[in-house]
């Protein structure tokens, strides 16, 4: 390769043939290398994923906190220090699930962009442009998750089932901010401009994330919104995290009397398990769409 | 279409050769059944007006763009079937910036370098040359969103020539730049085009045209209207453009009448002169003789000679006559 620097630009060079894994990962490298430095000329970009979760944690854990017990609690200030620490498992899933939106807002001002066409014209595998925003979009999402929980331990949450337990719980996150970043890129190269993604986004993740446990039990829900909400995958999510980290209520108001029996769905009993088989559904179509997409090319 | 060109090349000595390219986007054909043969070395320009296929034929010879029929093969290889082959000779120059936005001049160059599989020294090295070559030392360490839309320009073309590949594409490169702007560009891509790079670029320019490229072919809905050399295509339409100065003694439908079996197009009335474009050059002296039965005289014929202007417009069919009566 020595001829590449030593070659002077009137001369034609053509680049060694190089393919197989090792040249995708360093191409991924180059990608992730990219989209990080974004971040040092644009940090407004973290905003989404820092002091959004921040002012989550703060507003509804003190302004909510102050009102809403469990099933079967009154109000105090000890229900009120539970439900904070309840709500970081909440705020924890709706962050990686917005990862959807802001990921899709990125590609599609990256799919705008002139550049995207230069790289398709490069000799590079196509699927290492991809790889790279999502690897990049984890990296910004675990930095996210980082500020939550320091932000979530000082309001008096904490990882409260073992550190294996733990472990577990951030691992999940990480696989369903994965899932998330896979469809935010197929939808942000659906559209044309960043305002639909959002608009989008927030249609449809908005109401995912609020009728669901993650902010509120659903025992008190009206019938039919209790049932869109236990089934809906962002409670399995939240429900698996909460269990993980060891912070679910106290005592469980079913089985102390407190509310009618009835039995959970599935995916409420088995949180874990369902939230591992969304991750693997959600990701495994989110991915082949983004990647088919963006084989087709953009047509104009 | 007009082969002006009566050269023939071996499969060997084409840079680019595409046969038939068609592609439709909902009720437009974008490409009509493009067919191009671009000799190894040469400069070749693709004119046309906005809209007539130029950029879809380049992004179907990029790999961008997946013909719906026909094939193109570039540096030897099909564009489908080999389309990474086709990828590692060809560098673009679209018809906007094809650049990193958010990072710097520098960041851009190197992360093309190392995509290409330079190693992170090698990138630097050969960033920092083309920032030199480009005048862009410094401005490299900032963000191209504070450039110019020249400097934006001189980037993209420095982006396209990481790894000097042997055929470039060019689409546009000096749309929306300064005369300043455009000057520099040529020089770099003369540069460029003098160390043996083939270059295809499309041009609404019709000095552009004329200027650079050796072999011309002038597209319109999707269509090679004509091709050949600048000389041979302003030779050829050029000479064949017949006016005839109307008066009493020669109406406009006697004159009509008189030069349409000789006309390759409906002849257009401007003022008071009938401008018909010739199809055969050596019909001339039948053509006078047949106004002079009809009443006109030598003095009031002439032949013009036309420029690149004239070629164009008669070519994609716009009316220069008519257009200017209107203004």
């Amino acid at each position: 390769m020595s001829s590449v620097s030593a070659t002077s630009a009137e001369a034609t060079f053509i680049p060694k043939r190089t393919s197989g894994l090792g040249k995708t990962f360093d191409e991924i490298r180059v990608f992730v290398w990219r989209n990080l430095s974004h971040i040092p000329r644009m940090p407004e970009r973290l905003a989404d994923v820092t002091v959004m979760p921040i002012m989550f944690v703060l507003l509804f854990g003190y302004v909510f906190g102050s009102a809403i017990a469990m099933p079967g609690q009154v109000v105090t200030a000890e229900s009120a220090s539970f439900y904070r620490s309840y709500l970081i498992g909440g705020i924890f899933v709706q962050s990686v699930v917005f990862m959807c939106i802001t990921t899709a807002v990125g590609v599609v001002s990256d799919m705008k962009e002139g550049v995207i066409d230069r790289f398709r014209s490069l000799p590079i595998s196509r699927v290492s442009v991809l790889a790279g925003r999502a690897i990049a979009s984890l990296f910004e999402g675990g930095l996210g998750i980082t500020v939550m929980a320091l932000c979530g331990l000082i309001v008096g949450w904490g990882a409260r089932n073992g550190f294996g337990n733990a472990v577990a719980g951030f691992a999940l996150l990480a696989g369903i901010a994965l899932a998330m970043i896979c469809l935010g890129i197929y939808v942000g190269q659906l559209v044309k401009n960043p305002m639909t993604a959002q608009a989008i986004g927030f249609t449809a993740i908005f109401p995912l994330t609020f009728a669901s446990n993650a902010f509120v039990p659903t025992d008190n829900m009206p019938t039919w919104l209790r049932a869109f909400a236990e089934w809906n995958p962002v409670s399995s999510m939240v429900q698996a995290v909460r269990y993980l980290f060891g912070n679910l209520p106290p005592i469980d108001p079913m089985a102390a009397g407190l509310i009618p029996d009835r039995v959970l769905p599935w995916p409420l009993q088995h949180p874990v398990l369902a939230t591992v088989i969304w991750i693997v559904v959600l990701g495994t179509i989110g991915m082949t769409l983004a990647v088919r997409k963006y084989a087709q090319g953009k047509d104009r | 279409m007009l082969e002006l060109s009566g050269r023939t090349h071996r499969d060997g000595d084409l840079a680019i050769e595409a046969v038939d390219l068609r592609r439709r986007f909902g009720d437009t054909l974008a490409a009509d059944g493009i067919s191009l043969k671009v000799p190894r070395g040469s400069v070749f320009g693709l004119l046309g007006p906005n809209g007539a296929g130029k950029t879809t034929t380049v992004r179907m010879l990029t790999t961008l763009l997946r013909p719906d029929s026909g094939t193109a093969r570039v540096a030897g290889y099909d564009v489908v079937r080999d389309a990474v082959e086709v990828r590692r000779r060809i560098g673009l120059v679209g018809q906007y910036a094809a650049v990193d936005e958010v990072l710097s001049g520098f960041q851009n160059l190197f992360m093309i370098g190392r995509l290409y599989g330079m190693n992170g020294a090698q990138a630097k090295k050969r960033a920092n040359e083309l920032l030199e070559r480009f005048d862009l030392l410094e401005p490299g360490k900032k963000s191209v969103k504070t450039y110019s839309g020249g400097m934006r320009r001189r980037l993209d073309l420095a982006a396209s020539l990481v790894v000097s590949p042997p055929i470039l594409f060019l689409d546009e490169p000096t749309t929306g730049l300064d005369p300043n702007g455009r000057a520099a560009t040529w020089d770099i891509i003369s540069t460029m085009t003098k160390g043996g790079t083939t270059v295809m670029l499309t041009t609404q320019y019709l000095e552009e045209a004329d200027q650079f490229a050796e072999q011309i072919a002038v597209i319109d809905h999707g269509k090679v209207v004509a091709e050949g050399t600048p000389a041979q295509l302003k030779a050829r339409l050029g000479k064949s453009t017949l006016v005839v100065h109307l008066h009493d003694g020669m109406t406009e439908a006697k004159a009509i009448a008189a030069v349409t079996p000789f006309a390759a197009s409906p002849p257009a009335v401007r003022q008071n002169e009938l401008v018909v474009q010739l199809r055969d050059l050596d019909q001339t002296a039948e053509i006078i003789a047949a106004l002079a039965r009809v009443g006109g005289n030598l003095d009031q014929i002439h032949i013009a000679k036309a420029s690149m202007d004239d070629v164009f417009f008669e070519l994609t069919g716009k009316n220069r006559a008519q257009e200017g009566v209107a203004a």
